[in-house]
């Protein structure tokens, strides 16, 4: 039982290498979202609020559709960035992890824009006041201050990442070793005679890598929060 | 040192205020909703005017006119916030440093060091720990020492002591008066309190509703009785400089020698020789038409009726001249009508050497 046999063992590896980069490429940008969210006001806001809370309420399969048809060899994006950048998304580990960005994305916004409207605004204004310009002021004074949101919505996110399922079979499908992460490796189980104890191993491993995560990244969240709040660490 | 003009308006309130303001410390005073907060904002960079002009020291800051409007980061402001908003993330020592991370050492000025800073504020205990655990006193001492060490042209202090208690507000004090004595940066400090403004003060702005009432040299606002209403029923009062002639530690009390005589005052905490700053509110003197005799007061100051103002329910204030400087007098029409005061009347006023409170004493 304690023993993965290679197969396992990929299929383990793969999940965090395309959960880890799902999150680590989706960061920046659910920063800048969340900020443009919590802080400006511009025509379309609610419009863009509701498009980057679409993959939460669809069907994972609509996600994968859609990621396909735009990043999809013939796709317009897919194809535009295969040629002039090399990167290719289409049945690849890359195109896993793009669609767990995508689907972990809300969740990351979400987190990140309630702890910035959470921050004291008075804060950041007696930062300027020292001399801090706007960049310094979120880098030295936003930033921390909200680490515990980001925190958060990383392991939300990487949590949904590890789970995601729908999204990545339709868009990528379910090969051995590039896309089949522990969802898709299980579903593939449960589909061939007698794979039922191969896939329930795998639930389990599931379970307590979910569980590990979960609560590492708990423990990372009292820490900043106890700092963020200015106690004596 | 400072001009300022602007117009400014948010919901109803409105603000149109127009003062300038000399070396030292200048109070911005008025009741709470006067606006003394907004000025600052609009000083600091942080609000923006309908329009105005404001320069500090010779550097135009904000003119609507010229399309000039520095962002707060550069403005060189120091601001003390009423809330001391230290960022909590941060050691003291780290938020003490922070703005001095972004000032550069300036021409004609000695770059105050932190170990300088940390001596006069008397926060050298507190450098490794975090704001969360600092009482208000010491979060204001930190907060004034990080503004100060981000190298300002100007200081503003917005009501600092409004959220300490009474022996926290005597400590912050002091250290506002070794600020003004010894940095020597100009100060703009944002109070509702008359002690506080008297102690510190060398010019007062009084505002009311977004307006400037009135602007001029600490002494002569104290006493102008027109003023009385912005005041606050309770709070009339005169200030005079003195200095200390002489302090006799057997019965406690200093004799402080000032042009119109001499006055004592019990628990002075100021060596001979050394000016003070006396604050005498107008309901603590009475006035005698003859040098009375046999009474416990100590302090029997001769001067004339210069003004009788108009009168507040039973009670008339009286503005009593003794050898140029003002005595405001808190007595009853009867009283006025009794002794027939009226101005150019020789008049003897009374004042309690108690109350005389060490409140009411700071150095000039």
């Amino acid at each position: 039982m304690l023993s993965l046999t290679p197969a396992e063992t990929q299929a383990l590896l793969l999940s965090l290498k395309v959960a880890f980069w799902s999150v680590a490429a989706s960061l920046p940008f659910a920063v800048a979202l969340a900020w443009l969210l919590s802080r400006r006001r511009f025509p379309g806001k609610s419009l863009l609020d509701a498009v980057v809370h679409l993959p939460l309420v669809l069907p994972p399969v609509v996600v994968g559709y859609f990621l396909l048809l735009l990043f999809g060899r013939r796709g317009p994006i897919g194809a535009f960035l295969e040629e002039y950048l090399g990167i290719t998304f289409a049945f690849s580990w890359t195109g896993a992890a793009l669609a767990c960005a995508v689907m972990g994305l809300p969740l990351l916004v979400r987190a990140v824009r309630q702890s910035l409207d959470a921050v004291d605004r008075g804060l950041e204004a007696a930062a300027a006041t020292l001399g801090a310009s706007p960049a310094w002021v979120f880098a030295s004074v936003t930033l921390p201050l909200i680490l515990p949101g980001i925190l958060t919505g990383m392991l939300l996110s990487f949590a949904r990442s590890l789970g995601e399922f729908g999204a990545t079979i339709t868009f990528v499908s379910n090969i051995p070793g590039e896309t089949q992460t522990l969802p898709l490796a299980i579903y593939a189980f449960t589909q061939v005679p007698g794979g039922d104890a191969q896939a329930l191993r795998l639930c389990i491993l599931s379970i307590l890598l979910s569980l590990g995560a979960l609560m590492a990244s708990e423990m990372l969240v009292r820490r900043a929060t106890a700092r963020a709040a200015g106690h004596d660490a | 040192m400072l001009d300022f003009k602007a117009r400014f308006h948010a919901g109803r309130f409105e603000l149109d205020c127009a003062f300038t303001t000399d070396p030292g410390v200048t109070a911005l005073f008025g009741r709470s909703g006067a606006g003394k907060s907004t000025v600052l904002g609009l000083i600091a960079g942080l609000v923006r005017p309908a329009e105005g002009r404001i320069v500090v020291d010779g550097r135009v800051l904000y003119d609507s006119k010229a399309a000039i409007d520095v962002p707060a980061h550069r403005r060189r402001v120091g601001y003390v916030f009423q809330d001391s908003r230290l960022l909590p993330h941060l050691t003291v020592r780290q938020n003490l440093l922070y703005g001095r991370f972004f000032s550069r050492p300036r021409n004609g000025y000695s770059r105050l060091s932190l170990e300088s800073i940390v001596e006069l504020l008397g926060v050298g205990h507190l450098l490794e720990r975090r704001p969360g655990s600092l009482s208000g006193g010491e979060r204001q001492r930190v907060a004034i020492g990080r503004a100060l060490l981000s190298q300002p042209a100007l200081l503003l202090l917005d009501e600092p002591l409004a959220s300490l208690d009474a022996p926290r507000k005597a400590e912050i004090l002091y250290y506002i008066e070794r600020l003004r004595d010894e940095v020597k940066i100009p100060i703009v400090y944002v109070s509702h309190s008359i002690e506080e403004v008297v102690r510190l003060a060398d010019t007062v702005v009084l505002l009311s509703e977004g307006r400037v009432v009135e602007s001029g040299p600490l002494a002569q606002m104290a006493s102008r009785m027109e003023l009385r209403g912005y005041l606050g029923r309770f709070e009339g009062g005169a200030v005079i400089e003195a200095h200390v002639a002489e302090q006799d530690l057997a019965s406690g009390l200093a004799r402080l020698d000032f042009a119109g005589g001499s006055l004592y005052a019990p628990d002075v905490d100021a060596l001979v020789g050394e000016r003070v700053r006396v604050r005498i509110r107008a309901r603590d003197v009475s006035l005698a038409t003859e040098r009375p005799h046999a009474i416990s007061m100590l302090n029997v100051i001769p001067g004339t009726v210069a003004e009788v103002g108009d009168a507040v329910g039973a009670s008339v204030d009286v503005r009593v001249d003794s050898a140029g400087t003002s005595l405001l007098a808190r007595i009853t029409r009867k009283s006025v009508a009794d002794l027939g005061l009226a101005p150019g009347r020789p008049v003897f006023a009374l004042v309690k050497a108690v109350a005389i409170d060490r409140h009411s004493v700071g150095y000039a």
